[in-house]
């Protein structure tokens, strides 16, 4: 009995999920006959099922939605309120086959409600013959034939089964014939029937509608049919009472044996348990054989070759073919997505069609199973949030019906879904805000970043854009859920989104799990697997080639197609470092495998290149599973094991220093000073002295080295054309060597579209390191000297050599929009204090600065003072930042003053304190545009600040 | 089974083993094979006591150095070690030792409990000590050898 009843389950779960998709496209397209047939014979199997296996619950429901399908059938006015009754239903079934799974009994419950509703809308339906033969009971023992009976006057339509039909299923056609032919309740044979039972008891398989035995043909003429004719051999005692219900459902089993070969292709189900033992073998095999013929390979003439060769074709095929077995079409996974979202449409009030593109795109059960509750997340993000309602739809101009398009194709070895929407699309500066206001990232790091990156943000953790909590999705897990889910099968996502137009997530996975294409590199003598899914192109690095390898300090860099590219040597990764050092020639050429993972690219960088190979992933032992870097081992055609890299891992070995700077290398140099506390990025260089000189990396936007041919000379001034315009050089001092052959070093400062080299004599390191002033200058050009990486370093004002690129590099900001407001600057370091003195006073402000908290709140406090906001540091001594804020805000008079607030962190608790205390806005250190940016939010609404180029 | 019954008695046969100086005692129960470690795979980040991964008949074997892991000196270059083959929950190890010895069946009475002063590296994955002829035969458990992943995770 629970063999029957766990098949019963299976199979009515499938009936119903058919059931789902059929019936949206029914309501759609309500003359459509054949849908409308297909429907009804599969809830009428599942009402016959739960008869005979005595559910009473579950039959009384399935009697009336099928009550109220038959009036459609016959011609009743389909309404959307009844196919959504019948929905409902259907969920109700499901709830209690959950149940029914869970405990092996039917819950207590009253589905009354429901059953009133259906009744009452059949009522209302016109009723012809149908109805009165379909009003039988729920406790009828044979409900069946009589309903069948009463729609027997209609000719027979045409049955439409979706899939194929299975050996020992009966088509729908035969099915109907068998019902229509039954014999009436009281003609049933028990001992046939008990025969029957017996028969599907036995095998454990078969399923008791007769409508998808997995017994095959044969064994159903062999076995089934004899048994009806026959006397039983051995009745089932325990169920005489079960075996009188389902005697005419027998009929249709036998029909369908007596029909002949109903099916076409032949299927019989297998334990998964088997297939997955069947494939661990054959990958194995396929490592014999990928040895057999490393071997062959070394023997020119070898008597074993040709044998060999049918073996390794012999075994590819079998590889395939096992393969295959596991392959199931992605429109598996899509089943539920139609009834979703219709669901969805009729709660939201929007009109949606689904698209769905590619169904038939076959992968791995495996990984089928776990895509599958991202993507049916994800299309429920896009009804709910991608698409706007109807209303909105027709004011953007676009069709009322809003589309959600589902794709899937076969790229590789890999297999890519796109899920895109043609609704609103991601807005980034509504993101932004969320982003400041969650405290992922500060505004000034948000300006830096491209409108890509930003949108990514929504994969990050806890991130979601539901502007309001609705019950369709924004609870707060979303998309970085996803994200983490098609992470673990060692897929990647990304997104495409254009405001107004639309947003399309591309998913891209791998096919299967077990075997994987992978690129096989050598580092340091050793061999590694790098999965192929990452890697988006090979370089190789020559020294004096277009792509070679370049160095700031010991940060390698490639220049590739005008990006920079990070790279991550393989060695420092793995720790390999310790071999021969890599002589000065290595050091710039290497191959370098670009690698992506998820919007990340970076280059790693190795030794050596092999090939591809189809890999066997193992897993590791568990004595390495805490190594990140690996995923898994493998063993070669030559017998030897290698460790299979792990792109995820990589990222995160890096994300602590590269990561961040990566991003943002191509467009502005931002290196995470501000993740640090107390430290700062300097970039220590030489400049006419061998004294080393140092300037935050934050305010330089890159390090080039310019060809020296390619300086000009006009109007009394260096000039070199740099990325398609004019950029005037300043040398650092009279006594920077001016270089005569090969490229002149110099630092590259960008702001508001303009850019300025300033010319140096060599760059010595990147370092971090506590920035203080001891000793301040009187000297022009230089803040005074700090002691860095424990050697004496003058600090290079920045601000003194930008007006001598573009005269009005401060001033051109517009100044007679702030003329007259007054700024209270609080900071603590002098250095700071120097280098905003200049930016604030030539954008106009007029300013008093104080060196704490305490002393500020003095100026402030004082009678007469009047100040329009107030820019102050947080770590300050005798009163902080914080303190400050809040004793400027407790203070009656001063409540309203705006307090901007300098920082070095950007953690969020830090942020959401700042906030509590009353400052207005936060901006990092060093960022000037920011921080004037900011100024000018005071004044203004806020302003969507364009990016500088 | 080799457990049997003699002069009531349980006695346990062992596979000795050469690491270093020491004369060690595996139960034979426990050794899968002996084979000659070839084409051995070091796998970075691992701990040191790991010697690397390796092919045995299509099996991917972690092999664990014993000498390292009871703290005795690295072996000379000349000399190849031997690998002891384990299973241990579903997974293969080879134990990395220098020389595999004869099969000793003794009584389970016979073997004494470590001394105090056992150094703690080995008396965590020592059973006891059996005093043999002018030698003694300090008795390995497999599954506290392979316990440091533990400790790993501790750390």
């Amino acid at each position: 009995m629970d063999d029957l009843l766990s098949e019963f389950l299976t199979e009515t779960h499938e009936s119903l999920d058919v059931v789902d998709v059929q019936l949206v496209q029914f309501e759609a397209d309500p003359n459509d006959a054949s849908i409308l047939d297909n429907v009804f014979r599969l809830v009428h199997t599942i009402k016959g099922t739960c008869g005979f296996l005595g559910l009473p619950r579950l039959e009384a429901l399935a009697h009336s939605g099928e009550t109220l399908m038959g009036k459609y059938r016959d011609g009743a006015p389909v309404t959307k309120s009844g196919v959504s009754l019948i929905l409902k239903s259907i969920d109700r079934i499901k709830d209690i086959l959950g149940d029914l799974a869970a405990t092996g009994t039917e819950p207590e419950g009253s589905d009354e409600d429901l059953i009133s509703a259906l009744d009452e809308i059949s009522a209302q339906a016109d009723t012809g013959g149908a109805a009165a033969a379909e009003d039988v009971t729920a406790d009828d023992a044979a409900p069946q034939p009589e309903a069948a009976g009463g729609g027997d006057e209609e000719p027979l339509p045409l049955q439409i089964v979706e899939r194929e039909l299975k050996p020992g299923e009966v088509s729908l056609d035969d099915l109907e014939r068998a019902f229509q032919e039954a014999d009436g309740p009281g003609e049933f044979e028990v001992p046939d029937a008990a025969a029957w039972v017996n028969e599907i008891s036995n095998e454990g398989e078969g399923s008791p509608d007769g409508a998808d035995t997995d017994a095959d043909v044969a064994a159903k003429d062999d076995a089934v049919s004899p048994a009806a004719e026959a006397p039983p051999p051995a009745s089932e005692p325990a169920k005489p009472e079960k075996a009188a219900k389902p005697a005419p459902q027998k009929k249709p089993a036998e029909e369908g044996a007596r029909n002949e070969p109903v099916a076409t292709t032949q299927s019989i189900r297998v334990n998964v348990d088997t297939l997955e033992h069947l494939i661990t073998m054959v990958s194995e095999l396929v490592l014999t054989r990928n040895q057999l013929l490393e071997i062959a390979r070394r023997h020119e003439e070898s008597e074993f070759k040709v044998p060999l060769q049918r073996l390794s074709n012999v075994t590819a095929e079998l590889q395939e073919g096992v393969m295959k077995t596991r392959m199931q079409p992605i429109g598996n996974a899509w089943q539920k997505l139609p009834r979703i979202v219709r669901d969805l449409a009729n709660e939201l009030g929007k009109d949606i069609e689904l698209e769905m593109i590619g169904a038939e795109t076959e992968l791995d059960r495996q990984v089928l199973e776990l895509i599958k509750d991202p993507l049916t997340h994800m299309v429920r993000n896009s009804a709910d949030h991608g698409l706007e309602d109807s209303a909105g739809r027709e004011a953007a101009g676009k069709s009322k019906k809003g589309i959600i398009r589902l794709s899937a194709y076969h790229e590789g070895g890999h297999i890519n879904i796109e899920i895109a929407d043609d609704g609103r699309g991601i807005n980034a500066e509504k993101l932004k805000s969320k982003i400041v206001e969650k405290g992922l990232a500060s505004e000034v790091e948000l300006d830096k970043m491209t409108e890509a990156q930003i949108q990514r943000f929504i994969f990050h953790p806890g991130f979601s854009m539901a502007a309001k909590v609705t019950n369709v999705s924004g609870r707060g897990v979303g998309m970085d859920v996803v994200k983490t889910n098609i992470d673990l099968i060692g897929g990647s996502i990304d997104l495409k989104s254009v405001l107004g137009e639309g947003t399309t997530f591309v998913i891209k996975i791998p096919l299967t799990l077990a075997i994987v294409s992978a690129l096989i590199v050598e580092c340091a003598g050793q061999r590694f697997a790098i999965p192929q899914l990452a890697v988006v192109e090979l370089v190789r690095a020559q020294a004096n080639s277009e792509h070679r390898i370049e160095r700031i300090k010991d940060t390698p860099v490639l220049r590739l197609r005008n990006k920079l590219l990070p790279l991550v040597g393989m060695r420092a990764i793995l720790g390999l470092a310790d071999g021969a050092e890599p002589s000065e020639e290595d050091a710039e050429t290497g191959f370098i495998v670009v690698t992506r993972v998820g919007g990340q690219t970076f280059g790693i960088v190795v030794d050596g290149v092999f090939h591809t190979e189809e890999i066997v992933v193992k897993p590791m032992s568990s004595l390495l599973r805490d190594i990140t870097v690996f995923s898994g081992n493998t063993i070669l055609g030559d017998g030897s094991v290698i460790m299979i890299i792990d792109p995820n891992g990589i990222t995160r070995a890096i994300s602590a220093d590269i990561a961040t700077e990566v991003e943002e290398h191509d467009g502005k140099a931002d290196v995470d000073a501000r993740d640090r506390e107390d430290t700062t990025a300097l970039l220590v260089f030489r400049a006419g002295s061998e004294d080393p000189k140092a300037v935050p990396l934050s305010l330089v936007t890159r390090l080039e080295e310019i060809d020296i041919t390619k300086i000009e000379r006009a109007d009394g001034r260096d000039l070199v054309q740099y990325r398609g315009q004019l950029m005037p050089l300043v040398f650092l001092n009279d006594e920077v060597e001016r270089r005569e052959a090969g490229g002149q070093p110099m630092l590259v400062f960008s702001d508001m579209g303009r850019s300025m080299g300033l010319a140096i004599d060599e760059i010595v390191d990147i370092v971090e390191d506590r920035l203080a002033i001891e000793v301040s200058s009187a000297k022009p050009g230089i803040v005074g000297t700090s002691v860095i990486k424990e050697r004496a370093t003058e600090v290079v004002d920045v601000a003194h050599y930008l007006p001598m690129a573009f005269p009005d590099w401060f001033t051109r900001k517009d100044p007679g929009l702030h003329k007259g407001n007054r700024i209270l600057l609080v900071d603590d370091s002098p250095f700071f204090r120097e280098m905003l003195e200049p930016v604030l006073r030539s954008a106009g402000y007029d300013l008093v600065i104080c060196d704490n908290g305490r002393t500020a709140l003095n100026e402030l406090e004082r009678e007469g003072a009047a100040f329009d906001a107030v820019i102050s540091d947080i770590e300050m001594p005798e009163m902080d930042g914080f303190r400050l804020a809040e004793s400027i805000n407790a203070h009656p008079r001063l409540r309203d003053l705006p307090i901007v607030a300098l920082s070095s962190h950007t953690d969020r608790e830090y942020i959401e304190r700042g906030r509590r205390a009353g400052f207005y806005d936060f901006v990092a250190k060093f960022d000037r545009q920011g921080l004037l940016a900011a100024l000018d939010d005071l004044k203004d609404e806020p302003v969507i600040r364009e990016q500088a180029a | 089974m080799s457990e049997e019954s003699v002069n009531d008695t349980q006695t346990r046969e062992y596979i000795t083993v050469r690491i270093g100086p020491q004369l060690f005692g595996l139960q034979i129960l426990d050794v899968h094979d002996v084979f000659n470690p070839e084409n051995m795979t070091p796998v970075p980040m691992s701990r040191p006591e790991l010697a690397g991964v390796l092919n045995l008949r299509g099996r991917i074997v972690t092999a664990i150095d014993m000498r390292r892991r009871l703290g005795l000196g690295d072996r000379d270059d000349d000399t190849s070690p031997m690998a002891v083959g384990i299973d241990h929950s579903g997974e293969s190890y080879g134990l990395l030792i220098d020389e595999v010895g004869e099969v000793l069946s003794l009584a389970d009475n016979s073997i004494e409990a470590n001394p105090a002063n056992l150094d703690p590296r080995w008396a965590e994955v020592s059973l006891g000590v059996q005093r043999l002829d002018g030698r003694l035969l300090v008795i390995l458990d497999v599954s506290k050898i392979l316990r440091f992943a533990g400790e790993a995770l501790a750390a």
